[in-house]
């Protein structure tokens, strides 16, 4: 007699060889699907960024008047601005500065001739940033012709990507759980046919096909959780490196992965248990049909 | 040494459990029944097995004994007529239904079905995990059924590495494990030498008398008529009560 009972006594026979291959499957499918997960977070992240330190800012640009000069033109408007609520800090760029600026674009010779823009730059109250309209108000009121750029149309383009980036990674999610319970559903088939002899007598020592259902959904709900802590343990892997080379900021300012992303993709192999527990329930009920379903396919 | 297996037989004290809906566990009126695309294998079938009654199913190869046993096991439904099962018409039932009453009844079939994975222990023990019993509660009896069977020192050798015989007991013991109130078994003395086989029915006869209501298919008609029971005989698709 064995001291233990022989550990096997799963009423599904095991099948190595099929079985380490969807493992596989599930394991690269659950790595992709977390790197595009903390890709698409790692983005959003960056793009919030970018999108806040537009909004705290807007460029004026200054048309003089007759008799006027444009450099006071210019320190006028900045001091409305300044005196306006929702603004923290208006600055006028003065020539030498907009010289400063453009110099490594038309080099040296052009500049002196250059009719340059007189612009001031605007700090806003991060808190409660003053709109392009409350600018151009308050400029009209002081007698200034000049124009807001509040950096709108360029926060949409970043905006618009990053909610690009959301989609394509939401539709990569989508896409790698569809394979994943395509592969369960295939196995289980597969699975089912192998042991058609043996879910017959089961079946006839009074198995239910529920019960039947629930040896492949057991037994693939556990092989996909360990598949997909093997591929978020990879992802984690690589995220860590990336970090690791890529210094306190992270590899570059497009990327700026946290350690917090590594927070979402903990429910990897959960998520991946229950679509192979679902997968394998709808494809084993759905070709579990006693003589009764038969018959009544057949008429 | 079949007296080994009467005086030990354990299974007594479980049958109490589920009281006996009817006294007639099973019932044909003029079943007829046919695989697609083929004459029909059995036509206008007449059968009543009362409670604790003994027969035996016998016929030429092919006659059809194991598609009219495939049928009491509900594997297949009849084309024609109607099928009862302890005391309730099943001719129609529903899918969901026929866990519960394949639970009541023990099968042994003509080649074994035992599961290769599992050892004896987990194979005898099959019906009462999947009647939801706990392991627990049944250790003791399996070993005990395993003992009574002769096999009490091969509880953790899987089917392969027994003998025919050895299989086909262990095929029985899984059949009764349960305490059912009916035993379907076709050809369960196909493979054993006439001494083994002589021994089995010793085994099918000290269940029977304890109550269970017992029906054999066989092509051997010396050892049905060896058993006592009552003999019926299948042939072009009729069922003949008698010996031909
Ligand atoms: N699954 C099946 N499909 C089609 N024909 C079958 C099937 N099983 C058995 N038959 C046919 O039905 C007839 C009766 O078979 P069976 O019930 O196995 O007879 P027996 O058990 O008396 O030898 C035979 O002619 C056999 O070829
Ligand atoms: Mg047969």
């Amino acid at each position: 007699m064995r001291l233990f009972p022989r550990s096997d006594t799963d009423l599904l026979p095991r099948e190595a060889a099929g079985e380490t291959w969807l493992a596989a499957v599930i394991a690269v499918l659950c790595f992709i699907a977390c790197l595009a997960a903390v890709g698409a977070a790692s983005a959003d992240r960056a793009a919030q960024g970018w999108a806040r330190q537009l909004r705290a800012e807007a460029t004026v640009q200054v048309r003089p008047r007759v008799g006027e000069t444009g450099a006071t033109a210019a320190a006028r408007a900045a001091e409305t601005l300044a005196g306006t609520d929702g603004v923290a800090e208006a600055v006028a760029l003065d020539r030498k500065a907009a010289e400063d600026l453009l110099r490594p674009w038309l080099g040296e010779a052009v500049l002196p001739d250059m009719p340059l823009p007189f612009l001031v730059t605007v700090r806003l109250d991060p808190d409660a940033p003053a709109s392009a309209v409350t600018l151009s108000r308050a400029l009209a009121t002081a007698g200034l012709d000049a124009s807001v750029d509040d950096h709108a149309q360029w926060r949409g383009d970043v905006e618009r990507s990053a909610a690009l980036i959301t989609l394509m990674a939401g539709f990569a999610f989508l896409l790698t759980a569809g394979a994943a319970g395509a592969a369960i559903v295939y196995a289980t088939r597969a699975g089912l046919m192998a042991r058609r002899s043996v879910i017959e007598t089961l079946s006839l020592a009074g198995a239910s096909d529920s019960a039947i259902a629930w040896l492949f959904q057991r037994r693939f709900g556990l092989l996909a959780a360990g598949a997909g802590a093997v591929g978020m343990a990879l992802a984690l892997l690589v995220i860590g490196s990336v970090r690791f080379l890529g210094g306190s900021d992270g590899l570059v300012a497009a990327l700026p992965l946290t350690w917090g992303d590594a927070l979402i993709i903990l429910p990897c192999p959960l998520i991946a248990a229950g679509v192979a527990v679902v997968s394998a329930r709808l494809a084993a009920l759905s070709r579990l049909s006693g003589p009764a379903r038969r018959r009544k396919r057949l008429a | 040494m079949p007296d080994r297996f009467e005086n030990l037989m354990p299974l007594s004290p479980r049958r109490a459990a589920v009281p006996l809906a009817s006294s007639e566990p099973v019932r044909l009126e003029g079943v007829g029944f046919g695989y697609a695309n083929r004459p029909d294998v059995l036509r206008d079938i007449n059968l009543v097995l009362t409670r604790g009654s003994f027969h035996f199913l016998t016929g030429p190869s092919g006659a059809g004994k194991t598609s009219l046993l495939r049928l009491l096991t509900l594997a297949e439904r009849p084309t024609a007529g109607r099928l009862s099962l302890f005391g309730s018409d099943v001719t129609g039932i529903a899918d969901q239904e026929v866990p519960l009453l394949r639970r009541r009844m023990g099968m042994v079939f003509q080649d074994f079905r035992l599961l290769d994975h599992l050892d004896a222990f987990e194979n005898a023990a099959l019906p009462l995990r999947l009647a939801g019993r706990r392991r627990a509660e049944y250790a003791d009896d399996v070993r005990e059924m395993l003992n009574w069977v002769g096999l009490g020192d091969r509880i953790t050798a899987r089917p392969q590495a027994l003998s025919g015989g050895e299989q086909q007991r262990l095929a029985i013991a899984r059949a009764v494990m349960a305490g059912p109130d009916l035993i379907i078994a076709d050809e369960p003395t196909g493979s054993v030498d006439p001494a083994m086989a002589d021994r089995l029915m010793v085994l099918f006869q000290s269940l029977n008398r304890q109550g269970t209501t017992v029906l054999i298919a066989s092509h051997d008609e010396n050892i049905a008529a060896r058993s006592g029971a009552t003999v019926l005989r299948l042939s072009g698709g009729f069922l003949r009560e008698g010996l031909g």
